[in-house]
């Protein structure tokens, strides 16, 4: 009897634990110092190397638990700490104190993460592919649907042109459909859909919805409220790398608006 | 499980579910339970290898395209690949076998290809070296966006240079042909004797690749320390007969002799020259050969390993 109304929420597989996050970025360079040749010889010659280094504390104490089949959203204003919490999910920066767990290994999805530019778009499709773990027929059997949701060929043959021929929308776009082609366990997106059009975001939105339903877990970072309301069920706050709220999309989209029409 | 299906609704259940067994679990143990491992942790040894292995397609492509790219912006495209090391090997015979006539020791068909087989030979480890100097620091976007072991790019740069090189032996076997070496089967030692630099140079890339993604101003820094290294690795010159001549001590002979690029440089010779005898090798050569691959590439993989999770932070 408890099987017919058991839904998708009894049997919860959590697949990242991130607990009490902190995370400090060490930037060097930003000392107001002297910054000729003689005065970096001196600070070396005096063992000081993080001279002038400056800590910000980007991620203050963050726990949540993401659990399978979740779209998880995440809204803030600029420099809240969003894309530095991504960063430390996918073991990309060390946590200062805390710990983050996860579910094999999860895959971001930035703007800024380029591939090989001097290599054609077709390359980049096999080579990303491989890097990925897919296997050559895999990546041969997906190739036509990569560049088909890219929409790189929509106008013309581009794909076979080399990637620094594209221009920022269009890279955005076919990096977004090689990492999306693996089905992944986590997935983070970081704006990475801003760039496209909109016949794009349609894709990509219905893409994420796949990738839930093949029961992984996707995190968004977006300052677009709409295409956080059409791709998540749940949604993070941050607000100077502090949670500020975590609940139904619905009531934390409201309460953001309101604090930021204000 | 008949706890839960009384306060659930069909919706919002994901969020709000009130009872689970797993409440009130500290995060490790949650973590454990449903077996989630601490992100960006370090795979053991033999893991690392396995993932390594699974990416050997992703390798072998990476260092075709590479090789490809290299020239893709030149308009006389992959010719480059055989003039470059052409156009080298001309310019060190202008400078060394004219100008400062360090042919004397030997006849001019022994000189040339003896030249040229040092400097294609030595460049493989040299340009091996300076791309394995930026296969993490100058990938870092590669890094960031995708995850493999990231062992892979020094290997495949190191691969790349391995290519590059067969692409240069058919020049050589062009010059030494023409200078009257013909095709023999001691032209076949070359195969074990390339397979050993490559093992070497494959460890002295990963070793350049931790080093340089912690600090990038090594790349700035290598080429000085590579010219010098040619210099001592008798490229364009005996070096053990001009140690000779100047009186130098029997122990800077053997020390210079078994540097691991002047071992390779010269067995190169001993397999493709006629004239060039055993008697220009220093002694224990193979040994040399298989434990400067053995012990920098099994070393220069441990070493690479043992800083996996932190390439491309920061």
């Amino acid at each position: 009897m408890a099987e017919q109304i058991i839904p998708q929420g009894a049997e919860r597989v959590p697949t990242v634990i991130a607990e009490d996050v902190h995370i400090v970025y060490r930037v060097y360079g930003g000392n107001t110092g002297r910054g000729s040749a003689t005065a970096a010889l001196n600070r070396i010659v005096r063992r000081q190397p993080s001279a002038g280094a400056r800590e910000v504390h980007a991620v203050k104490g963050v726990s949540f638990t993401a659990y399978r089949g979740q779209a998880i959203g995440l809204i803030g204003s600029n420099g809240s700490g969003k894309s530095t919490l991504l960063k430390a999910i996918a073991g990309l920066l060390p946590t200062e104190r805390g710990k983050v767990y996860t579910d094999g290994q999860p895959s971001l999805l930035g703007v800024n993460a380029a591939l090989m530019n001097d290599l054609t778009g077709e390359k980049n499709v096999m080579l990303g592919g491989l890097a990925m773990g897919m296997s050559r027929e895999q990546i041969r059997e997906r190739y036509q649907d990569i560049v088909d949701f890219s929409g790189i060929n929509e106008k013309g043959d581009f794909i076979t042109l080399p990637m620094r021929t594209y221009s920022s929308g269009m890279a955005a776009r076919l990096r977004f459909s090689i990492a999306a082609a693996k089905d992944h366990d986590v997935l983070m997106i970081d704006e990475a859909l801003a760039t496209g059009d909109r016949a794009f975001q349609k894709r990509s939105e219905e893409r994420i919805r796949e990738l839930r339903k093949e029961a992984g877990t996707v995190f968004l970072v977006s300052h677009n409220n709409k295409s956080i309301r059409d791709t998540c069920d749940r949604v993070l706050w941050l607000e100077r790398g502090e949670l500020l709220m975590d609940g139904p999309t619905d009531e934390v989209v409201r309460a953001y608006e309101k604090e930021t029409a204000r | 499980m008949s706890t839960v299906s009384e306060t659930t609704h069909d919706s919002a259940v994901a969020l709000t579910v009130p009872s689970s067994p797993d409440d009130g679990l500290p995060a490790a143990e949650l973590a454990r339970k449903y077996g989630l491992a601490v992100s960006g942790a370090r795979p053991s040894l033999a893991e690392y290898a396995r993932q390594l292995w699974e990416r050997r397609h992703f390798i072998v492509a990476f260092s075709r395209a590479k090789l490809t790219a290299q020239y893709s912006q030149a308009k006389l495209g992959q010719v480059w690949q055989v003039a470059t090391p052409l156009l080298n090997a001309v310019v060190y015979y202008f400078i060394f076998g004219v100008m400062m006539d360090q042919k004397r020791s030997l006849p001019t068909n022994t000189y040339i290809p003896f030249l040229v087989t040092g400097v294609f030979v030595f460049t493989f480890t040299q340009s091996s070296a300076m791309a394995g100097v930026r296969a993490i620091a100058g990938n870092l976007g590669l890094v960031r966006a995708l995850h493999f072991p990231r062992a892979a790019l020094p290997i495949s740069f190191a691969l790349q240079q391995l290519q590059q090189l067969l692409y240069s032996m058919v020049v050589l076997a062009l010059v030494l042909v023409a200078c009257g070496h013909m095709p023999s089967m001691a032209w076949l030692m070359i195969v074990p004797v390339l397979a050993l630099q490559f093992l070497f140079n494959t460890g002295l890339a990963l070793i350049l690749a931790r080093a340089g993604s912690k600090t990038p101003d090594l790349a700035q820094l290598l080429p000085f320390l590579l010219r010098t290294w040619m210099y001592a690795s008798g490229v364009m010159y005996s070096l053990v007969d001009n140690l000779k001549r100047t009186h130098a001590s029997q122990w800077v002979i053997d020390l210079l002799g078994a540097n691991p690029a002047a071992v390779y440089i010269d067995l190169m010779r001993y397999a493709l020259i006629d004239d060039y005898g055993a008697k220009h090798l220093p002694p224990h050569v193979w040994l040399l050969a298989v434990g400067w691959a053995v012990v920098i590439g099994v070393g220069g993989f441990v070493y690479f390993w043992k800083a996996e999770e932190k390439y491309g932070r920061g």
